[in-house]
């Protein structure tokens, strides 16, 4: 937790990700123009979220192995700043799509509530619930072993639970997002191999970016209940 | 197990199932293929979670030290998985039934569909099972229990919504690939509830 080489990887990385993403060339397609630039921030995020959930999960394991309540603290917080990842992800999903699906202004392009039926957003809304559901079921129990052990139990359920979300509902709906057979000016299968360069290490930065929050947040709250660990 | 003796529940069920689909006859009448499946799945999915919440939330505290002292959490848990599965079959085929006689008959598959609710009672019975253990562990524990059950129960849903649909349609043909998938989904669960629970159990 304390060493600091791959801090510096991660903020070697975002600023490379965020210098050269401006900076490349990227293919210049119909409708996408630049936009596919998002690719470097907007698909970031949800990597920075799914690892984000998966340190929680393995936390949460530990926890239930071990009894030890520091585990549990480090699996809550990495569910929170997982969440926070999983708004900005929308964010910059927004931003993109009022680009080239949903601009309400725009009469040509389809209304909300026809790119809402999206299995990626709603794949990602479910993740989002049932983390949300995570931080209640923990409010709502007062002592505090069996809330670490009652949530633990939660978030591995609900997260065997979400994998097949992910891979069952984009098979059951259409989809127009990028990275799927569907509207074929939107094709991202034929990411150009310059794009690829900054992709996987942006990917890679935002991720560090999310593990190094939650760590910071994590020795925060250890902190604050030190007297409560000592015991 | 004894819940067979807790009577008035199972009763208060029936009429709970009676009720719902009398509403529904009062406020439209035959409706289509797709807004029927939809409708009878998201009633399927209220009597399961009145049904099957019962089983944990029901039990004093005491009667849980009873469990405790004469069963281990594996066979205690397995006992409510079977029992909840048991009476979840049983009100989808008296919910189909009511919905056959009330809501007219859009389905062209009919046995395919019958086996196709039982299977979907059976995995949302399964899931809330398990969902009922944690939810009895919180306090406020009926509307934990929602906002645990929606999310996770989701893709099962819409998986099962998709198969049915096939069951309206005589052109579609029900995939055998996804009632394989369901059928995994449910013993996935089985065996998740079976490690997790000796976790919830002690106390």
């Amino acid at each position: 937790m304390y060493k600091t080489w791959w801090k510096f990887l991660c903020i070697i990385l975002l600023v490379y990700a965020l210098v050269a993403g401006l900076l490349i060339k990227v293919p210049n397609l119909p409708i996408l123009g630049e936009t596919s630039r998002n690719l470097f921030y907007h698909v970031g995020m949800w990597s920075a979220m799914m690892v984000l959930f998966i340190c929680s999960l393995v936390h949460s394991i530990r926890y239930l192995r071990t009894m030890n309540l520091k585990y549990d603290i480090a699996a809550k917080n990495y569910a929170t700043v997982g969440i926070f990842f999983g708004l900005l992800g929308y964010a910059t999903g927004a931003i993109w799509a009022s680009y080239t699906w949903a601009d309400p202004n725009n009469p040509a392009f389809q209304s909300f509530s026809a790119v809402a039926r999206e299995p990626k957003l709603i794949g990602t809304a479910v993740a989002l619930l049932i983390y949300f559901a995570y931080l209640i079921l923990r409010d709502s129990i007062n002592d505090l072993d069996k809330r670490a052990r009652v949530s633990a139990v939660y978030n591995i359920f609900a997260f065997a639970m979400l994998f097949p979300t992910i891979f069952i509902v984009p098979r059951l709906l259409p989809s127009l997002h990028p990275g799927q057979e569907g509207n074929p000016a939107l094709n991202f299968k034929d990411v150009s191999p310059q794009m690829r360069m900054v992709e996987y290490p942006a990917f890679i930065g935002w991720a560090l970016l999310g593990v190094w929050i939650a760590t910071l947040k994590i020795r925060i709250n250890l902190l604050k209940e030190k007297s409560l660990l000592k015991k | 197990m004894l819940e067979v003796r807790q009577q008035y529940s199972f009763y208060g069920i029936l009429l709970y199932i009676a009720a719902t689909v009398f509403v529904l006859f009062l406020v439209i009448d035959e409706p289509e293929g797709n807004i029927w499946n939809g409708l009878f799945w998201v009633i399927q999915l209220f009597i399961c979670i009145n049904a099957v919440a019962k089983s944990f939330l029901q039990e004093s505290r005491g009667r849980m030290l009873y469990f405790y002292s004469i069963s281990s959490p594996v066979h205690f848990v397995l006992a409510k998985l079977l029992f909840n599965s048991v009476l979840m079959l049983l009100m989808s085929l008296i919910s189909l039934l009511l919905f056959f006689a009330l809501l007219g008959n859009p389905v062209q598959k009919i046995p395919a569909f019958t086996g196709l609710v039982l299977l979907g009672g059976w995995s949302l019975s399964m899931v809330f099972t398990f969902l009922a253990a944690i939810a009895a562990k919180a306090q406020q524990n009926a509307a934990i229990m929602a906002i645990l059950g929606f999310p996770i129960i989701v893709p099962q849903l819409m998986l099962l919504m998709k198969i049915t649909n096939a069951a309206f349609n005589p052109d579609l043909i029900i995939l055998w690939n996804d009632i394989a998938l369901l059928v995994a989904l449910d013993i996935l669960v089985a065996l998740l509830s079976v490690i997790l629970f000796p976790f919830l159990w002690r106390d």
